[in-house]
């Protein structure tokens, strides 16, 4: 027993008896119950009358806590539900599409109705010609944009672009498809890889400018006024520094974005369209795995809706590869941070 | 100590800052082009709605000019006499999408409030990915799993035991196709519940501790903690997590286009086929180069534009507000 | 009189690092009770396990007895939100349900716990409640305003009406005044005078004039070291800490921040 204790039990000593004294009074007795008659002059005389009243009954505490409980396991319930259909999809994806999946299904061409074998190959280098399009246009606007929002304050503009940027990513894909539609499509008489690759850019655009906008900011203002110091004008303090220090959060946001590109559909619909050969030019129609495992899954044939399966497994494994890679990346990052 | 490296930083940046822009006119020119460039990029954005807004009025007039108000009101569809009236369209494209708010909603908001109060902290960032790699499946895996696996499902099970159960109901009763409006709603359920649900869990986990210690001081239960202090406060960011997944709803496509029926008709069970807005212009876009039938798909797309531009912009307004109102309550002395 | 709160060998940690260690007290019925100590020897932590809302916090540990009615409050029988209601606590900012309006803050953890009671015995709890908090004059005319609505010092009256409202036995505040005025740290004074009647009272306070003035028995609280544990040094009669004390240590803090 150290010192405070001999101090502290002295103090309790003394009063070990009237404790015990305590606890077996009845709780009427209880010396700092509030009593009707104990209140202070502004008591109304009613007010703590019945304090089991505020108590309540152990019946109601049991209910409330029943009730309590039940909100805890409904709101579990709930977090176990959505995850069903994800799980559920992801074992259809691998459990159908594992069987169609090989080598050739990769590398051919599509064959006709009623021909074994075939594959989607034209299709994956089409998507990745129309996400190398988009990337040319919506990460450089991206950055460029979000670099206005982090680094040059004009509120104005900058609550603007914050907010159309933000609404931007709400309009629904096909309408961006109409859009460049009767841009380019209606303009140069064409369905296009370009005009593909211009839908799918324009999607990008938000999400790219608000993660970099995002990034930049974290990285501190001392980087900054280093350069700055060094005497190193404000642009190369900006393009060497700011975002070369935010470059991997950055990459981050152009791969989430390119994650979500990479599964659009609607827009490609009149605009890319579709082919079934190898790409032959930026200003033709072109094949993605998208539109082709829809065109395949509407169709009335087992073979194509295997083929369908076999496409849906490779683009939901492009697609979390980058959605899961960057939100690994960047959760490291800010932890880091903090 | 740190603040007092930055600050002198400050004054010797500022200082070189003054010389050398004195010094070196070359510089000054470089930082204003960049600043022009960059400057431009913002403002493509505002150009970009802008010239978006103006196409597809451009496109539309015609359609606007002939049909008037009759276009949202009229049923028929007709390419080959020209005459267009949406109805049918616009009423599947907000049946489907409230019937999925129904069913997603009550699902969002208790994962969100599981996430962000009731949860072991190491728990939940693994099943929020989760929840958020929903968001992450293409759309068309979803309408090629709806068509393979959830609609024959459906029509097997589900629906015949709604209609045995609840077919005093119109809205239950009819055959039971498995493709249909419910299908549709269905998959659209579980395509917005990341939006709703992630919104929602931030919003909430935004209100501040101080406000639950004040409900749970006074004897509340976690749940009535919830009540009285978490939902009040993140109300506004809640219900703009909700517009934000009715705009997400209204405009989705393919799955939706796979699932719904593509039926164009008004029907009262939500078992059977119907047809959307999307649905439509997905189907028959690439088919039609001009003309009238053109210009009413592109009215409809503008209809479609112009609300999802309203709801959007009236739930970012929402979800601000309520964080500025979170750190308005935190910051008070 | 028996204490009425008694702690036995109370320890606390957060995320495996002890916060306070070996604190065994009886604080008295109807009588104030002030915690003092320098910052960061876990003074607030010492109040805020005293209900049970330290362990709301994720990673905290709790060990030793809690004595309240005698029953230990960490017993397995024991629900804790029946402890934080019989206890209630006012916190260093007021945190008053901002959108709830005045009448509705008051009465809010008497819904909880009463369940259905006739509108008129609510409306006299609440002005009972609100006169004992010294602010029933301020708002009678605008009851019906939201609490967010309040200057400072009011909605800190607002918080004690709120915590009196369910008829605890106890109550903690921990720092009630940091936040306020003077003028507002008078009124709450008064209050504290006024409750000691037919509540005990337990304030932490940073503020040893406002311990010296309010208090009836005032504990001191040490952490030796940044790292260590704080402890309870000495603990008696206010009068006794601030003129005679046993321990080097409080003489030292008193007559240095006195001095």
């Amino acid at each position: 027993m150290n010192e405070e204790q001999a101090i502290n039990g002295r103090l309790q000593m003394q009063k070990e008896e009237d404790y015990e004294a305590a606890e077996l009074a009845p709780p009427a007795a209880r010396p700092s119950a509030p009593t009707h008659e104990s209140m202070g002059e502004e008591a109304t005389g009613k007010a703590s009358r019945d304090r089991k009243l505020y108590s309540g009954s152990a019946a109601r505490r049991r209910s409330r806590n029943i009730r309590s409980r039940l909100a805890y396991s409904l709101c579990a319930l709930s977090t176990v539900i959505a995850t069903v259909p994800l799980l559920l999809i992801l074992f259809y994806v691998i459990y159908q599409g594992a069987g169609a999946l090989n080598l050739s299904f990769l590398t051919d061409l599509p064959k006709p109705v009623g021909e074994s074998g075939g594959g989607m190959g034209n299709a994956i280098v089409g998507s990745l010609i129309l996400i190398g399009i988009a990337a040319v246009i919506g990460v450089p606007f991206g950055v460029l944009a979000g670099t206005q929002l982090a680094e040059y304050r004009s509120p104005r503009l900058s609550w603007v672009v914050r907010l159309l940027s933000d609404i931007l990513s709400g309009v629904p894909s096909i309408i961006v498809g109409i859009f460049v539609y009767t841009l380019l499509v209606l303009t140069f008489k064409q369905f296009s890889a370009i005009a593909g690759g211009v839908a799918l850019g324009i999607l990008m655009l938000p999400t790219v400018a608000r993660t970099t906008e995002e990034m930049m900011r974290m990285v501190p203002d001392s980087l900054r006024e280093a350069s700055l110091a060094l005497g190193i004008p404000r642009w190369r303090t900006i393009t060497s520094v700011v975002i070369k220090t935010a470059a991997g959060g950055i990459m981050t946001g152009v791969m989430l974005a390119t994650a979500r590109i990479a599964g659009e559909t609607a827009p490609l619909l009149f605009t890319a369209l579709n082919s079934r050969t190898w790409p032959t030019g930026l200003d033709k129609p072109i094949a993605s795995l998208p539109v082709q495992i829809y065109t395949y899954a509407i169709s009335p044939f087992d073979a194509w809706h295997k083929q369908a399966w076999a496409g849906s497994l490779v683009l939901v494994l492009i697609v979390l590869f980058l959605s899961i890679g960057s939100k690994l990346y960047f959760g490291r990052r800010m932890k880091r941070a903090t | 100590m740190k603040g007092s490296l930055i600050s002198s930083f400050k004054s010797i940046a500022s200082g070189m800052g003054i010389l050398s822009r004195g010094a070196n006119p070359l510089r000054r020119l470089g930082d204003s082009v960049f600043a022009f460039v960059v400057f431009l990029a913002a403002f493509a954005v505002i150009i970009l709605m802008a010239l978006m807004v103006y196409e597809l009025v451009r496109q539309s007039l015609p359609s606007i000019e002939q049909f008037g108000v009759r276009f949202l009101i009229s049923r028929e569809w007709d390419p080959i006499n020209n005459v267009y009236g949406a109805l049918p369209y616009i009423y599947g494209t907000i049946v489907s999408s409230l019937l999925a708010l129904l069913m997603s909603v009550p699902l969002s908001l208790g994962i969100a409030i599981f996430l962000s109060q009731f949860a072991p902290r190491w728990l939940r960032a693994p099943l929020g990915m989760l929840v958020d790699l929903l968001a992450a499946i293409p759309s068309v895996v979803y309408g090629l799993w709806g068509i393979f696996v959830l609609a024959p499902f459906l029509g097997k099970t589900v629906e015949p035991f709604l209609a045995d159960h609840l077919g005093g109901i119109p809205v239950f009763r009819g055959p039971a196709y498995g493709i249909g409006l419910f299908a549709a709603s269905v998959v659209l359920a579980i395509m917005i519940t990341p939006t709703i649900s992630a919104i929602s869990r931030e919003v909430m986990a935004n209100v501040s501790r101080d406000q639950k210690e004040a409900a749970q001081a006074l004897g509340a239960t976690p749940w009535e903690t919830v009540r009285m202090s978490v939902l009040p406060l993140a109300r506004p960011g809640i219900i703009g997590a909700v517009i934000l997944g009715l705009g997400r709803a209204l405009g989705e496509t393919m799955a939706v286009t796979m699932l719904i029926g593509n039926v164009r008709q008004l029907n009262v069970s939500i078992f059977a086929p119907a047809y959307s807005i999307a649905s439509v212009i997905a189907n028959e876009f690439a088919e039609v180069t001009e003309g009238p039938h053109m210009a009413a798909l592109i009215e409809m797309a503008l209809i479609l534009l112009f609300i999802t531009l309203l709801l959007n912009l009236l739930a970012r307004l929402l979800v601000q507000r309520t964080g500025s109102r979170a750190a308005r309550v935190k910051g008070r002395p | 009189m028996a204490g009425y709160i008694t702690t036995n060998n109370l320890g606390a940690s957060f995320g495996g690092v002890q916060a306070i260690e070996n604190i065994t007290v009886e604080i008295p019925a109807n009588k104030v009770t002030a915690i003092i100590g320098p910052s960061g020897c876990g003074k607030s932590t010492f109040l805020r396990c005293l209900n049970r809302m330290h362990e709301l916090v994720p990673g905290t540990k709790i060990s030793g007895e809690v004595i309240w009615d005698g029953r230990n409050i960490y017993a397995s029988e024991m629900d804790a939100t029946e402890v934080r209601r019989g206890i209630g606590m006012v916190f260093q900012k007021p945190n008053p349900f901002p959108l709830m309006s005045i009448e509705d803050n008051v009465s809010a953890g008497l819904r909880l716990a009463a369940g259905r009671m006739s509108k008129a015995r609510i409306a006299e709890i609440i002005e009972h409640s609100l006169k004992l908090a010294a602010l029933w004059d301020e708002v009678k005319n605008k009851l019906g305003r939201p609490g967010g609505s309040l200057s400072g010092g009011q909605q800190q009256r607002l918080c004690i009406a709120r915590a009196l409202a369910v008829q605890p036995d106890v109550i903690l505040m921990d720092e009630p005044c940091s936040a306020l005025d003077p003028a507002s740290t008078q009124k709450i004074e008064d209050t504290i005078d006024k409750l000691k009647k037919d509540y005990t009272i337990v304030i932490v306070t940073h503020n040893m004039q406002q311990a010296a003035r309010v208090s009836d028995f005032t504990g001191f609280m040490l952490a030796r070291e940044m790292s260590d544990p704080g402890r309870m040094i000495e603990y008696g009669p206010t009068n006794k800490i601030f003129t005679m004390p046993d321990r080097k240590e409080t003489e030292n803090y008193i007559t240095g921040r006195f001095g």
